[in-house]
C-alpha cells in the first residue's frame, strides 16, 4: 500500500515535470512563427511559400492553441515529420534508443563491478597503498573529459597497439570489437566517481561503532565486510549508480559523435545541426523522461536498502 | 596569512592541484609574451612536432592543416578557457547566490517556484540542455555564457538555499533583524559567509567543468566561433586527419584535462582542510 502510493505520488511529480518541460522545449523552440518556417522549409524559401506553409499548418493560431495541439498528437505517439531524414520522428526514435540503450548497458557493466570493488578495497583501509592508489586513478579518470579520453584511448588501442577499429559505424552489421571503445570511454568517467563513493561510504561505515564492536567480538575481517559493512556501504553507491545513468546520456552524445555511432545521441546531435526542430523536440522529451525515470527507481531503491527510510515519509516530504 | 594557507601547504594534493590552475592561469595571463607565433596565422601545414620552421625557430608540438603552430594555439586558447569558464561561472554565481539566497530567506511560494523550476532545469542532461538551448539562440561567445549560466545557476542555487534555510533559524540573525538590519545586509553578510566553505569548493569544481563544457561544445562544433583558438575547437578541427597526425588532438586534449585536474586536486584540497577545520571547531 505504501509503495503504491509512493509511486503515485512519484509518477504525478513526473507526469508534471514533463508538462513543464514539453511547454519550455515548445516555447524555445516555436514561439517564434517565422524561425519555424525556415527551419522547416530551408532559407531559400520565399515569403509565399512559408506564409502559405504555416497557415497550411494552423501556425496562425495563438502560442497556447498550438501549444495543445502540439502536446495532444505527442502524447497520442504523432511526433511530426523529421525534416532531416524525411520520415516520422517516432520510427527513428525508437531504434536509436536501443542502440545507446546497448551502449550504456556495456559501460554500467563496466563500471558496476569495477567502480564498486576498487571502492571497497580502498574504503577497507583507509590511507594504505591501494587506498590511496584507487583515489588519484579516480580523481584522474573523473577529470578527462568524455573526448578527450576518447582521444587517448584512440591513440593507444587503435594507433599504437592497431588492436581495435577507430569508428564504430556498424556498417556490416554488430560487431563487438566495434563496440569495446565507446564502452570503455564512457564508463572511463562514472567509474572513478563510483568508485570515489563507494570508498567514502565504506569510510564512513567502516568507522561506526557497530563495525567496532564487531570487530572486538573477534569477526573475521571478511564476515565484518560481508555481514555487517556492505549492506549500509551500498546506499549511497547504488543511488549513486542510478543517477549516472542521465549522466551517461549526455556522455553518449559526444562519445556516438566521436566514433560516428548511429545511437540517441548522434540522432539528437544531427537533429541540432540541421535544425530539424520536431525531432530536437522529441530527443529533448524522451531524455528527460529517461531522467525522471532513472529518478523514480532510484528512490525505489534507496528504500529498499536502507529500511530506516519509510518511503511514505518520502513520498510526503517536500522533495 | 601564513596561519591561513599553512594547512592548505601541508597537503601534497591541494599544492600540486593549486600549481596546474595557477600555471595555466599564469599562462592565459602571459600568452602574449609565451607563444612563439600568431595562433592564427598560416605558416607551414601539418608540421610533426619538433619541425623546424624554414624562416627560423621550432614548431614544438607541430601545425594544424590550416599551418598554425599548435603549441601558440594552445598557449592562447588557455585564455580563452580562462575568460570565458570564468565569466560564465561567475554569472551562474552570480544568479544561483542571488536567488538561492532570497529563496532561502524568504520562503514561501517565491521559494516554492524557483525550487520547482530549478528542479525541472536539473533534470535535463546538461549536454542535451546545452545543445538544445544552442540551436535556439545560436552560437556566440556571449549564447555560451547564457547557456552555461542556465545550465549550472539552479545546482548552486541549490547549495545556497539549503544553507540559508538552515543559517537563517539561528540566533544571530533573529538578533540582526532585532538591530534592524537590512534583509540584504543580513543575507549578504550574516548568512552568505557561512556558505563560503561548500561554495569555495563547489566553485573549483564548477570551473573546472564549464572548461570541459566549453571544450565539449567546442568538439561538437557548436562553441566559439573560428578562428578563435580554443582546445575543444582544435579537437574537432584535427579529428578527421588524426589518424595520420596524432599531435593535432593529442595535445589539446592534454590541455584541458591538465587543467581539470588540477581544479579538481585544488577542491580536494579544500574540502579536506574545510572538514578538519569544521571537525575542530
Amino acid at each position: 500500500m505504501t509503495l503504491i502510493l509512493f509511486i503515485v505520488r512519484k509518477l504525478g511529480g513526473a507526469a508534471a515535470a514533463m508538462l513543464t518541460v514539453s511547454f519550455l522545449v515548445y516555447m524555445a523552440l516555436e514561439v517564434n512563427v517565422e524561425d519555424v518556417a525556415v527551419k522547416v522549409l530551408g532559407q531559400f524559401s520565399t515569403d509565399a511559400q512559408r506564409a502559405a506553409w504555416l497557415t497550411a499548418n494552423g501556425y496562425d493560431d495563438p502560442f497556447l492553441i498550438r501549444y495543445g495541439r502540439w502536446l495532444w498528437s505527442f502524447v497520442s505517439g504523432n511526433w511530426g515529420e523529421s525534416t532531416y531524414y524525411r520520415a516520422p520522428v517516432i520510427d527513428l526514435v525508437p531504434d536509436r534508443l536501443a542502440a545507446s540503450g546497448l551502449l550504456a548497458g556495456g559501460a554500467l557493466l563496466v563500471m558496476v563491478p569495477v567502480g564498486l570493488f576498487a571502492g571497497l578495497l580502498a574504503g577497507m583501509r583507509p590511507g594504505s597503498l591501494i587506498d590511496r592508489a584507487v583515489s588519484l586513478l579516480s580523481i584522474v579518470t573523473t577529470s578527462i573529459p568524455d573526448f578527450a579520453s576518447a582521444v587517448f584511448l584512440s591513440a593507444v588501442f587503435v594507433f599504437w597497439l592497431n588492436w581495435l577499429p577507430g569508428a564504430s559505424t556498424m556498417l556490416s552489421g554488430f560487431s563487438f570489437s566495434e563496440m569495446v571503445l565507446p564502452v570503455l570511454v564512457l564508463a572511463f568517467y562514472s567509474t572513478g566517481y563510483l568508485a570515489r563513493v563507494t570508498r567514502a561510504s565504506m569510510v564512513e561505515v567502516m568507522g561506526t561503532h557497530y563495525v567496532r564492536t564487531a570487530r572486538l567480538k573477534g569477526a573475521s575481517p571478511a564476515r565484518i565486510v560481508w555481514r555487517h559493512a556492505l549492506r549500509n556501504a551500498l546506499i549511497t553507491p547504488v543511488t549513486v549508480i542510478m543517477l549516472q545513468l542521465p549522466w551517461l546520456l549526455s556522455g553518449v552524445i559526444v562519445v556516438e559523435v566521436f566514433y560516428a555511432y548511429k545511437g540517441f545521441g548522434t540522432l539528437l546531435y544531427d537533429a541540432a545541426l540541421n535544425s530539424d526542430i520536431r525531432l530536437v523536440e522529441a530527443c529533448a522529451m524522451v531524455s528527460v523522461l529517461v531522467v525522471v525515470a532513472t529518478q523514480i527507481l532510484s528512490d525505489i531503491a534507496y528504500g529498499w536498502l536502507n529500511p530506516r527510510v519509510s518511503l511514505l515519509e518520502a513520498a510526503m516530504g517536500s522533495k | 596569512m601564513r596561519k591561513f594557507f599553512l594547512p592548505y601547504l601541508s597537503s601534497p594534493i591541494t599544492v600540486v592541484g593549486g600549481l596546474l590552475s595557477l600555471g595555466w592561469l599564469l599562462i592565459a595571463l602571459l600568452a602574449p609574451v609565451l607563444a612563439p607565433y600568431d595562433p592564427i596565422k598560416t605558416l607551414m601545414p601539418l608540421a610533426k612536432p619538433g619541425a623546424l620552421n624554414p624562416a627560423g625557430g621550432t614548431f614544438w608540438l607541430g601545425t594544424d592543416m590550416l599551418g598554425r603552430d599548435i603549441l601558440s594555439r594552445l598557449i592562447y586558447g588557455a585564455r580563452t578557457v580562462v575568460v570565458f569558464a570564468t565569466l560564465a561561472t561567475l554569472t551562474a554565481y552570480l544568479v544561483g547566490v542571488v536567488l538561492g539566497l532570497i529563496a532561502g530567506y524568504r520562503g514561501g511560494r517565491l521559494d516554492a517556484v524557483l525550487s520547482y523550476f530549478a528542479n525541472v532545469v536539473l533534470s535535463f542532461p546538461v549536454l542535451v540542455l546545452y545543445i538544445v538551448i544552442i540551436v535556439v539562440i545560436g552560437s556566440s561567445p556571449f549564447n555560451i555564457i547564457l547557456a552555461v549560466t542556465f545550465g549550472s545557476a539552479p545546482a548552486i542555487f541549490r547549495i545556497v538555499r539549503g544553507i540559508t534555510i538552515d543559517v537563517a533559524s539561528r540566533d544571530y540573525v533573529a538578533a540582526a533583524i532585532t538591530q534592524g538590519e537590512s534583509a540584504w545586509r543580513i543575507m549578504l553578510f550574516d548568512i552568505l559567509p557561512n556558505a563560503s566553505g561548500p561554495l569555495a569548493v563547489d566553485f573549483c569544481l564548477r570551473l573546472g567543468y564549464t572548461a570541459i563544457t566549453i571544450g565539449t561544445l567546442g568538439f561538437l562544433g557548436l562553441g566559439l566561433p573560428p578562428p578563435t583558438p580554443d582546445w575543444g575547437t582544435m579537437v574537432n578541427e584535427g579529428r578527421g586527419m588524426a589518424i595520420a597526425f596524432p599531435h593535432l588532438v593529442i595535445f589539446p586534449c592534454l590541455a584541458i584535462s591538465s587543467l581539470m585536474l588540477g581544479l579538481s586536486l585544488l577542491a580536494d584540497g579544500l574540502r579536506e582542510v574545510s572538514d578538519a577545520q569544521g571537525r575542530r571547531a
